[in-house]
């Protein structure tokens, strides 16, 4: 609560705590708008590709006994993986194909192509691929107990009355899964939109996403008092984090009758 | 009323009051050294009674805080080491990849703890707004500093500088002579700038250099923005932060930084060479502040007097920062001769943008720069 104050309290503020609209008509400058579309791009492309591959994946390891070795590894790493963002995450990927990367350099010496090419690794492009090594995991995590929870016997319930597999999912287990479906998408695109860190190791030039341009707007030694700007960028957040866990939660309580 | 309902808001109430209450405690701030010497307002080492009473005060507090101080800049890993031995005094480096607006906000957010930063080295438009933050001192050797290199009350002092430059792997790329070189295909991929112009001062100062060389001046930066542009869009930029640690890697072949950090890194890449670019040379100084809230008031001012002295002046010469005291130490033979003739050449007169200038090249750069490299 008192974070979220102070940020709204000095959205509003100039310098000087007096009140002002300023913070938030910067927020439609042009290189705040390319900061907003970065990171909504960033979040939702990420929030898919997450939850297409972990829900296939999620799929997949359900699939087994629950004993199967395959089946608890897997779980246990995506455990340690979707807690895997940050600093060292950024520093892996460098080392593995940021420029002179172990792979870029194998690569290289192999079929000569560049994987690094101009540098897409310190872009948009390169955190949507490195975001999506701990969101695929987040999505194994979170959408495996949506599985686990189809019951047997309504597979079976089903195949009695005649469906075939295909009638099967696509009248029973789809609709019932699709509201958790699209509720770990949303949880994905909230926890792409707030991570800060893992961004500001890889892109140090230009400011693609909003957590970056707060950075710039606190740290700055070029641009000064920009401080309330900063509040400004991060109320834009909240709003938009607000948004999708509202409709995160309305999801939930739809998933919930079925999980019980 | 409903007990528990009561119970559960008291112990939210007193969640979000331990929280503002959090906020570090107070610091009883007494200054007064065991002679009687205030050394919160002492303005040189004459208040305390001389130099052996300002150590002995300065011993009697046995700490300092210096924040943003990276070992490889300047030699600050160096000094620190050498001005702990001298004095017997421990320095506690903070943040030490800090930007200078962090120095600023760390003395706010410390203020009154005794974490505090007690002295502050930052870039010119940051220490020019905050100087109601800075306590005035004069060091003893405040005569051979030029008049254009202090604040009259020596609220702050440059206390090094240097020239924007090229510096550059010789054993990967062709020897540089112009910033235009660096638009050449063998660049491709290679050529690193230090941090973001909107955020770093250094990083401003480099696309301030690709201006001057593309027909634009101190008032005028877009040329430079627009070389970056044209750097990005040959494949040349590589959008790396670069520092001591990917140079060695090999990850930034070639760096636009001061010449004194190109200095640092060729103490580890033997194939490495600074050039400042002759067609557009810019100067920038750094500033030295004592903190008016400083929690070691008197350490402060003798790390000041250790930074001015003919000992602390030589170890930022060793880290390849020209010492705001170089010229007086020249003629007066007290330089390392070796180390200041191995400086990088510079010929033409250095252009130094003023604070105004800053301003407006910052805003240019806010709205144009994200586009220029996107």
């Amino acid at each position: 609560m008192v974070p979220t104050l102070t940020v709204v309290v000095g959205a509003f503020q100039d310098e000087d705590g007096r009140p002002t609209l300023g913070n938030l008509e910067a927020l439609t400058s042009e290189a705040a708008l390319t900061a907003l579309r970065g990171s909504l791009i960033l979040s939702a492309s990420t929030a898919l590709i997450g939850a297409v591959l972990g829900a296939l994946l999620a799929y997949l390891i359900v699939s087994m006994p629950p004993q199967a070795l395959m089946r608890r590894a897997t779980l246990a790493v995506s455990g340690v993986l979707a807690q895997f963002g940050g600093v060292v995450l950024a520093f892996a990927w460098i080392a593995t194909i940021g420029p002179v990367g172990v792979v870029t350099n194998a690569v290289l010496e192999l079929t000569g192509a560049n994987l690094y090419g101009t540098g897409w690794l310190f872009g948009l492009p390169g955190l949507i691929v490195v975001y999506s090594y701990f969101q695929i995991p987040l999505m194994v995590i979170v959408f495996a107990p949506a599985f686990e929870g189809l019951r047997p016997q309504w597979r079976e319930a089903a195949i009695n009355l005649g469906a075939s597999t295909w009638d099967y999912w696509r009248h029973v287990a789809i609709p019932l899964l699709r509201p958790a479906f699209l509720g770990a998408v949303l949880l994905l695109f909230a926890n792409a939109f707030a991570a800060y860190a893992t961004a500001a190791v890889l892109v140090s030039q230009g400011q693609p996403i909003v957590p970056l341009m707060i950075r710039q707007a606190i740290t700055s030694e070029v641009l000064l008092g920009q401080a309330n700007v900063g509040f400004a960028l991060a109320l834009e957040m909240i709003v938009v984090v607000t948004l999708v866990m509202v409709g995160y939660n309305v999801l939930l309580k739809r998933t919930s009758r079925w999980m019980r | 009323m409903n007990t528990r309902k009561a119970l559960i808001s008291l112990a939210a109430t007193a969640t979000l009051l331990s929280a503002a209450a959090c906020a570090a405690p107070e610091q009883e701030s007494d200054t007064t050294t065991e002679s009687g010497v205030d050394a919160a307002t002492a303005t040189s080492s004459e208040d305390f009674g001389g130099m052996e009473e300002l150590i002995a005060a300065a011993q009697d507090e046995g700490e300092l805080n210096v924040i943003a101080l990276p070992p490889d800049w300047a030699n600050y890993g160096e000094i620190i080491s050498t001005f702990e031995e001298k004095y017997d005094i421990e320095v506690n480096s903070d943040q030490p990849d800090a930007a200078s607006q962090d120095e600023i906000n760390a003395a706010n957010d410390l203020a009154g703890t005794d974490r505090a930063p007690d002295v502050f080295d930052l870039g010119q438009s940051v220490a020019l707004a905050n100087t109601d933050m800075f306590a005035p001192y004069q060091v003893e050797t405040w005569d051979d500093i030029p008049d254009e290199f202090k604040d009259p009350d020596g609220a702050w002092v440059n206390d090094y500088g240097g020239y924007m430059s090229i510096g550059y792997d010789s054993a990967v790329v062709p020897d540089v002579t112009s910033v235009a070189d660096l638009l050449g295909p063998e660049f491709k991929g290679k050529v690193a700038l230090n941090g973001d112009p909107t955020q770093a001062g250094a990083a401003f100062s480099g696309v301030m250099m690709a201006a001057i060389a593309n027909g634009g001046s101190a008032d005028d930066i877009a040329p430079g923005v627009d070389f970056f542009a044209d750097l990005k869009a040959a494949g040349n930029f590589l959008t790396v932060d670069p520092d001591s640690t990917t140079i060695e890697q090999g990850t930034t072949p070639v760096v636009i930084d001061w010449d004194y950090l190109g200095a640092a890194a060729a103490a580890n890449v033997d194939t490495w060479k600074t050039v400042v670019p002759e067609e557009a040379v810019v100067a920038g100084y750094y500033f030295q502040a004592i903190n008016a809230d400083a929690p070691h008031p008197a350490a402060a001012r003798l790390w000041q007097e250790f930074l001015y002295s003919d000992e602390g002046q030589n170890l930022w010469l060793k880290g390849g920062a020209r010492p705001v005291r170089g010229d007086a130490m020249a003629e007066a033979g007290t330089i390392d001769e070796e180390l200041w003739g191995a400086l990088p050449e510079v010929s033409g007169e250095p252009v130094i943008p003023t604070d105004e200038q800053t301003v407006t090249a910052g805003e240019y750069l806010a709205e144009n720069w994200s586009k220029a490299i996107r």
